[in-house]
């Protein structure tokens, strides 16, 4: 077994990718090797530049969507973007984009956020996330 | 835990004001930039970073100097050890 977690993001709403991309900050940080699938919505939030104007939350808790937005602002949070900037400047991590999504939505990698790093299928994140430590669904 | 006004600290990072786990980020951050046998203090007033930065130091194999209290945030201290 391998000291890593493994992170499948399938949510685009601001909410879940910030949870996403803190809980990849921590595990950059206590040293464990971290590695992301980006899937549908989770993938077109990654789309170059997306993150700057997406004020999407979801849907069950769309009426605090405002005010979260503003008091991140208002307390300057950190985006979700920064946050896996940060993971990547002090850990080992990897952001892969799913080829089906990629073909579902006629993406190319250089559409995508730099921090992307390549293209793969599902079957190859699985195959590594079962050496991994655990794996989460965000 | 030594009286924070003995210690002798070669850099000290202000964190406060930053959301968990920025506090952390800066603390590894400076780790980075600091030369072996250094000490490092960073503030926070993030309520995480009493368990978090701890845990990072041992993990990280530094030394925990102390955590010492202040008006609404803590200074956290340690020294690099490698």
């Amino acid at each position: 077994m391998e000291d890593r977690m493994s992170i499948i993001v399938f949510s685009g709403t601001v909410d879940k990718l910030m949870a996403a991309s803190i809980l990849a900050t921590g595990g950059a940080a206590m040293g464990l090797e971290v590695e992301v699938f980006l899937t549908t919505w989770g993938l077109e939030a990654f789309r170059k530049d997306g993150y700057k104007t997406n004020m999407k939350v979801s849907k069950d808790f769309e009426e605090y969507g405002p005010v979260m937005m503003e008091q991140m602002m208002a307390k300057k949070v950190p985006s979700w973007m920064e946050n896996f900037k940060s993971a990547i400047e002090v850990g080992d991590v990897k952001i892969y984009a799913c080829s089906m999504t990629m073909e579902l939505f006629d993406m190319k990698l250089a559409d995508l956020e730099p921090i992307v790093t390549d293209v793969t299928g599902v079957a190859t994140f699985v195959e590594r996330a079962k050496e991994g430590r655990f794996t989460l669904f965000i | 835990m030594p009286d924070v006004k003995e210690i002798t600290i070669d850099k000290e990072i202000d964190a406060r004001g930053s959301f968990c786990p920025g506090p952390l980020m800066e603390l590894i951050r400076g780790m980075k930039a600091l030369q072996v046998g250094g000490v490092l203090a960073v503030l926070s007033s993030d309520p995480g970073s009493a368990k978090d930065i701890p845990a990072w130091i041992q993990k990280a194999k530094h030394e925990f100097i102390g955590v010492f209290p202040e008006q609404g945030y803590n200074r956290f201290v340690a020294r690099k050890t490698h």
